[in-house]
Order: C-alpha cells, then sequence, then structure tokens
C-alpha cells in the first residue's frame, strides 16, 4: 500500500467506525480525539480492524503512536507496504 | 370492597412507549389488532435457515446516533425507541424533570444470548483465536444492558436494570416500577419489558428441540393459541414501555391517564423447568384481585398468556375457569395470535393493546382459531372478530414464564 492508500483506508475504517462524524477536515498532525468524538472503546476499534483486516498487531506502548492521523500512517507505512 | 387509597398511593399509566412486529406506536398497534393484522413473517435465522418471526420495522435512528446502533446492543435500541416514545407520548420534557428520580424497570427473558452467538461467529472466522473477541462484549451483555442504554441515551440517573423473569418479564418490570413508586423510590418509573430475542438462533433451535416452535405454510397463521392445529412459539422481538406516575402528580400536571394498575401479583410454579402448573396460576391470579379487592365476575377482558403450544393452552384455559367459573363473563383474548411470543416484551405489549379498550369498549379477537380445541374452550372468547361490549372497567393481564413464574396485572378505568 502507498502511503495515500493506507491514509483513505484508516479513514475508511474510523468512518465506519464514528459513523455520525464529518471526516472530512481532519488535520493529520492534530490527535484525532482532539477532532472528532473518539473515545477509547472507539480507538480499541481501530486496533481490532488492523488485526482483523490486515493481522497487523499494535502492541499497547504503540497506541500513542497511533493518536494523529500522520502518526498513524508513519506508524503503518513499513507495516502494509507489502501488501 | 378495600378503603380508597389516597392518590399518592395510587399509581396510573401515563404514558406507552411500543414496538411490535404490526406497530410502532399504541395507535398503529391497536388498529392492527382490530383489523385482525398479524406482523408474523419468515425471517432467515444463522444455521436455522427460514422461519418464522415477528420482527419490529421501527426507525432505531430516530432516537440514536449510528454510533449508539453499531455499539449497542437490539434491545438497547428497542428500549431507547420505547422509553423515548413513552416519554413524548406522557408529553413530558426531560429537561424539565428531576432526571436523579426517574427509574427504569425492564422486564426480559433472556439478555446476552445474541451478542454472545455474535462474537462466537465473527471469531469463528479466525478459527475460534479470542484476540478476535470484541472488547464491546462484556457492556453488551451484562443483564442490565438494555436499561442502562436507556439512562445513556437519554441521561436518566435514577436507578436503572432489567429483571429476568422469562416470559412474564413484561408484567413483572411493570410490577416493579410500581412498587418502587409506592415506596417513594423514585417520582417516575418507564417499566415495562424489551426482547430482542429473534436475533438468536439458539432461541428458535431451542423451541423447535422441544417441539414447540411454530410452523405454517402462511406465516400469519402460524400462531393460533387454542386452536386444534396450534403446532408451537412464534419468536418475537419487540418492546413496551410505560410511563407510570403516582395519581397525585399526574392529576396535578394534568396528565392523560390509560388505566390504574390495583392488582398485581407474582408466584413460582416450583413443579417443571418447562410445563406450566395451573394451581400456582389460578392462585396467582386470585392474589391479584385480592390485590385489586376485586371478585372475578368485577373484570371484562382476560387478556391470555397463551403462547399456542400444545401443553400450556390447555392448562391456563383451566386454571381460568376455576378462577372465573365455568360460565364466566369476561371477555377473552390473546395478543399473541397476532405478533407472536414477544417474551419479555409480551406481558407489557399485551396490557398495552388491551388499554384502549377502556374508552372503546372493543375487545381486539383471537385470530387464527378456526378449530376451537375443546380442552380450550372459553365462554366469552372473542374469535376471528373484535367484539364491542357494554363496560370496561377492569382488564386482567397474563403472563407466565420458563421456570414456573406467573405474573397478572389488572388495570382499571381510572376514576377519580
Amino acid at each position: 500500500m502507498t502511503k495515500e492508500q493506507i491514509k483513505a483506508t484508516i479513514l475508511e475504517i474510523i468512518a465506519q467506525i464514528i459513523p455520525d462524524e464529518d471526516l472530512s477536515n481532519l488535520k493529520g498532525d492534530i490527535p484525532l480525539r482532539e477532532q472528532v468524538e473518539l473515545d477509547s472503546m472507539d480507538f480499541l476499534d481501530i486496533i481490532m480492524e488492523l488485526r482483523k483486516r490486515y493481522g497487523i498487531e499494535v502492541p499497547e506502548d504503540d497506541y500513542m503512536q497511533l493518536a494523529t492521523l500522520d502518526g498513524s500512517i508513519a506508524y503503518l507505512e513499513p507495516r502494509m507496504k507489502e501488501l | 370492597m378495600v378503603a380508597k387509597k389516597p392518590n399518592e398511593a395510587r399509581i396510573v399509566i401515563t404514558g406507552v412507549g411500543l414496538t411490535a412486529p404490526n406497530g410502532n406506536n399504541l395507535a398503529e398497534f391497536r388498529k392492527s389488532l382490530l383489523a385482525g393484522k398479524s406482523g408474523i413473517q419468515k425471517f432467515n435465522v444463522r444455521y436455522m435457515g427460514e422461519v418464522l418471526a415477528g420482527i419490529c420495522h421501527f426507525d432505531p435512528l430516530k432516537y440514536q446516533k449510528k454510533k449508539e446502533l453499531r455499539r449497542g446492543t437490539r434491545a438497547g435500541s428497542i428500549a431507547i425507541y420505547c422509553a423515548q416514545e413513552a416519554i413524548a407520548d406522557a408529553k413530558l420534557d426531560l429537561a424539565c424533570l428531576d432526571k436523579s428520580k426517574i427509574g427504569i424497570y425492564l422486564g426480559i427473558t433472556e439478555h446476552g444470548t445474541v451478542e454472545t452467538e455474535n462474537e462466537i461467529y465473527e471469531i469463528k472466522q479466525f478459527d475460534y483465536d479470542v484476540k478476535y473477541w470484541s472488547h464491546h462484549h462484556n457492556p453488551r451483555v451484562v443483564a442490565n444492558n438494555p436499561a442502562g442504554e436507556v439512562t445513556l441515551n437519554m441521561g436518566i440517573t435514577g436507578p436503572h436494570y432489567t429483571l429476568g423473569a422469562a416470559c412474564a418479564g413484561g408484567n413483572i418490570g411493570l410490577t416493579q416500577g410500581l412498587q418502587m413508586l409506592l415506596l417513594n423510590e423514585v417520582d417516575l418509573a418507564l417499566a415495562g419489558g424489551i426482547s430482542e430475542s429473534t436475533g438468536s438462533f439458539g432461541i428458535f433451535a431451542g423451541f423447535k428441540s422441544e417441539g414447540a416452535l411454530a410452523s405454517h405454510a402462511d406465516p400469519e397463521k402460524a400462531c393460533r393459541p387454542f386452536d386444534k392445529d396450534r403446532n408451537g412459539v412464534v419468536v418475537s422481538e419487540g418492546g413496551c414501555i410505560f410511563v407510570l406516575e403516582r395519581l397525585s402528580d399526574a392529576l396535578n400536571r394534568g396528565a392523560k391517564i390509560y388505566g390504574e394498575i390495583v392488582g398485581y401479583a407474582i408466584n413460582s410454579d416450583a413443579t417443571d423447568f418447562i410445563f406450566p402448573d395451573k394451581d400456582r396460576q389460578v392462585e396467582c391470579m386470585k392474589l391479584a384481585l385480592d390485590k385489586a379487592g376485586i371478585s372475578p365476575e368485577d373484570i371484562d377482558i382476560i387478556n391470555t398468556h397463551g403462547t399456542g403450544t400444545v401443553e400450556g393452552d390447555p392448562v391456563e384455559c383451566q386454571a381460568m375457569r376455576e378462577v372465573f367459573g365455568e360460565h364466566l363473563h369476561a371477555y377473552i383474548n390473546n395478543t399473541k395470535s397476532f405478533i407472536g411470543h414477544a417474551m419479555g416484551a409480551a406481558g407489557a405489549l399485551e396490557l398495552a393493546g388491551n388499554l384502549p379498550s377502556f374508552e372503546d369498549y372493543i375487545v381486539h379477537p383471537t385470530i387464527n382459531l378456526d378449530h376451537l380445541d375443546p380442552e380450550c374452550h372459553l365462554n366469552n372468547l372473542v374469535i376471528n372478530e373484535p367484539k364491542k361490549i357494554d363496560k370496561v372497567d377492569y382488564i386482567l393481564n397474563n403472563s407466565f414464564g420458563m421456570l414456573g413464574i406467573n405474573s397478572v396485572v389488572i388495570a382499571k378505568r381510572f376514576e377519580e
């Protein structure tokens, strides 16, 4: 996957988890939770979707790296580039 | 006659919110019951294939966000819809109420079965690796879930819980709400019953294994209590929540009063897991009549529990003959013949469907009764067509459940 594809995938997962939110103006460098209503259970849904769809395991210690959209792309790029 | 109670000790119904397979509010539901309109349809269930079921068609997004729907349960959605509709029907403004003095008491037959089956189905795709088990599982399956989702949706901070009472749940939720008002634990009760049972293959498969799952070429004719050709239960989902208030409060705010709950009783057979016991049903009806301070001949309408099983229906009929006499004058009907067995919601829905009789004096019928089983013969069984009668002062509602739990509620036409 390219960076753009990874970004689209993350946004698609988030849209599924918080379907009432408008994601069109999400800023990449600001924590997602400051921009949309995304609580800890929603965040765990993102982790679960990555596991189910792509077999990607995100250890709890790395959760903070997925706090922003840009951080998520950077973290996932090496893990998804072969997909 | 018992001495007249003070208005603070009289509990009245001032709002009704419901969803049934043939109506999403009391007016629609009643119209269907008087028109003979069934709500039973063909329905696909995991592992079972096509079965017959009663499915509700309310719009959950009327009161919930998509995210709430995704995170919560079907039972939670049904409960939220019914609670919101009940508050609106009672013409109450939540913003003006002390939300810490509102209690939510919902009868359920079971809860968590649907959600557990769904999770097991999900992890089956991952060779049952439990790391794919949802973190939402526990809040979805805790027994208070349907009532708890109502508090989250409506910001209600008073007590909330469910009452597991098999198919007597609806009456028992109502009874609990009444009791909490009498104890002054709350000032307003949202009380009734909820069922999401159609989401569980296990419920259908269980009835089938018992030889008690109804089948018929025409889905709308499948549920046929008291008929010689009845062959079991039609599983349905549904919900009905009443707004209950002390009469004093209802009068102070000029509320519309649907009726007063004057009698109630709950007892146990202590005889069998499944099969009902006539003697305890008799006792339960008599207890409710005693509580109401009235005689059997005062009852004008009896809404039966009758589920359409070969074994269960004659037992209830025999119990009614014993309480009311062979020549009972009360008119008798059955709501499950229209909507199937809404399990924990059944008692509440069935009472709701009869409350309009206090105003229109019409008794809705029992449908699908083509060949009356002689063992189920009862005087004044209202068969297939509604019946206009001269007076409706008292309605008695039976609801019985597995493990031998019996419940009876008596509603009275409101008069000061």
